[in-house]
């Protein structure tokens, strides 16, 4: 079987599926329990400086299984409250990352010793939630800021940064640089899509908020374009987030340049155990494809010439 | 994936508690809950306390300020529902123990319906704060079941706790299944009762929900979601977890004590 430990952002993966922050993740058991299921890892909520109960429902909309419209309001229980389901998944055995968002570099650098503290392996920069005024994509969505809160979050803390980047501006590539220059480990894109949905019976919005963020398989052809392009710009690691329901469309991220993986909607669609699933098919088709360990298809399909004789 | 429908008929069943009908012909099984938007306010979770035939209801308590206003709809007035989600009672048990507190009959009382219908007997504890409260104590009884009351003022039946009458039927009389669903501090006892005569207690929960989904994680409670893991549960799935009948989680996801 194909060797799919890798390690990514200087953290040791027993497999690159990671559970994507906002699915699950809200406590400890939570996370320890898609640990168990076979996740190389789990990152959790995005954790703010105070509690925020989020925004009224109906947050969710669900299509099938093609997509999941959201706007949830990055609801959490806060940094003081937090550390404690941390606790619970970290005595579970769980390689944790630790995901927070704040309003601005200061409030950033801030949280991110808070979160440091916690005893997860690295942090996860929520520079792209699409629908929370004031924080994710408003703080994220121009080079110059990205590049500003990952210095300052940097220097604050000596665990890997990543900066997880919107697709919602048109240029990844360029917020992925600039997280690169302020001194990021890793970039995981993307968060997602900003979408909407509307009753025409009742002549509304669905979600309470209005707009909301598109993830699932739609948007996996969107998440491939932003990695591809960000691949061919930086050095740093990059970890594939959108749409991932197969070993397929997983590998199709690494040849893209993604060394490690975020699965969130297909939780919903296929319960936890996506990841045990997940694992044994990657595997599996590295092997049919001849290779011997995940990491030797990390952005190959930039490679021309890297195609197999038939 | 959310239905609008109109409102068809309001019930005001008890001074705290109104039943709200609508049209929405999709299959139901008894345990199961919708998901009741009110536009332009919330989207709460609620057990269906009708769940037969293409008109189906749910029975609202006045908690906070939404249920409040669920309440105030009008035959006419137009909600989102979609579900029915989650588990649902196992019916073939053939002697059957309900203990209800409060508003924890909407869930059961479909529940018993379909039992009897299906040749079960049903003996039903009925609890309430005071007698007007006891929710649909005529329904039960029009079922064909056998109902005892507890009420914590003693305004009919017995004085206290729903629990004694529940743990007296239960020394007195055998069951196949005990079915539970009220506070969790309530449905602790019972199952604490139920134990040494070894009948399996199965005790429906209410925790404040967001997806429904099995995605977001408001409802977890220790390894579990309740909207996709429950609601209904049986005792020895809640057992050793610290969260039940001591903590709920509010739409932060904090801890708070029950």
């Amino acid at each position: 079987m194909a060797e799919l430990a890798v390690r990514c952002a200087g953290v040791n993966l027993r497999n690159p599926f990671l559970l994507a922050s906002g699915v699950w993740g809200e406590s400890g058991e939570s996370l320890a329990g898609a640990w168990s299921a076979g996740a190389g890892g789990v990152i959790t909520k995005s954790i703010g400086s105070v509690p925020r109960p989020g925004y009224p429902n109906p947050t969710i909309e669900a299509y099938e299984r093609w997509g999941l419209l959201n706007a949830m309001g990055l609801p959490n229980p806060g940094i003081d409250e937090y550390p404690r389901e941390i606790e619970i998944a970290r005595r579970a055995g769980a390689t944790v990352i630790g995901s927070i968002f704040a309003g601005d570099p200061e409030e950033f650098a801030r949280l991110a010793v808070r979160m440091a503290a916690t005893g997860v392996v690295a942090l996860e920069l929520n520079l792209s939630c699409p629908h929370a005024e004031g924080f994710g994509t408003e703080v994220g969505g121009t080079p110059e800021n990205v590049e500003k809160v990952v210095r300052a979050v940097a220097k604050a803390v000596t665990i890997p940064v990543i900066a997880k980047i919107t697709p919602n501006t048109g240029d990844a590539a360029g917020l992925a640089l600039a997280a690169q220059r302020g001194g990021a480990s890793a970039v995981s894109a993307i968060n997602t899509l900003r979408a909407l949905a509307i009753d025409v019976h009742l002549r509304r919005p669905v979600l309470s908020h209005g707009l909301g963020g598109l993830s699932g398989p739609a948007i996996k052809p969107v998440g491939l374009a932003c990695v591809w392009q960000i691949f061919e710009k930086v050095t740093i690691p990059v970890i594939g987030v959108g749409g991932i329901a197969s070993a397929q469309d997983a590998l199709e991220y690494v040849m893209a340049g993604a060394r490690a993986l975020e699965v969130g909607t297909q939780v919903t669609f296929d319960g936890i155990g996506v990841f045990g699933r997940l694992a044994t098919d990657l595997s599996r088709l590295l092997d049919e494809l001849g290779f011997a360990r995940l990491e030797d298809a990390v952005g190959v399909a930039h490679r021309a010439s890297s195609v197999p004789p038939e | 994936m959310r239905t609008v429908v109109a409102v068809t008929e309001r019930v005001a069943e008890t001074p705290s508690t109104v039943t709200l009908r609508f049209p929405y012909p999709t299959a139901a099984v008894p345990g199961q809950f919708v998901m009741l938007w009110v536009p332009g306010d919330d989207e709460l979770p609620m057990s269906l306390s009708y769940t037969d035939g293409p008109s189906k209801g749910v029975t609202v308590k006045a908690m906070g300020g939404t249920s409040r206003r669920v309440q105030s709809i009008r035959p006419g007035d137009r909600v989102g529902i979609r579900g029915p989600y989650g588990n649902h009672f196992d019916l073939s048990p053939k002697r059957v123990l309900i203990v209800s507190g409060g508003s924890g009959a909407a869930a059961l009382a479909p529940a018993a319906g379909r039992s009897i219908a299906a040749g079960s007997s049903v003996t039903v504890a009925l609890g309430a704060t005071r007698a007007p409260e006891l929710l649909f104590k005529e329904r039960f009884r029009a079922m064909g079941a056998h109902v005892e009351v507890a009420t914590d003022d003693g305004s009919e039946g017995a004085k206290g706790f729903v629990t004694a009458v529940a743990d007296r039927l239960l020394q007195s009389e055998s069951f196949d299944a005990v079915w539970t669903c009220g506070p969790e501090v309530m449905m602790k006892k019972v199952i604490a009762a139920a134990a040494p005569r070894s009948v399996p207690v199965f005790c429906s929960l209410e925790r404040h929900m967001k997806c429904a989904l099995g995605m977001c994680d408001a409802c977890a409670i220790g390894p579990y979601h309740v909207c996709v893991d429950g609601p209904v549960f049986p005792a020895p799935r809640l057992e050793n977890l610290s969260d039940f009948g001591t903590f709920h989680r509010d739409s932060s996801g904090r801890r708070v004590p029950l």
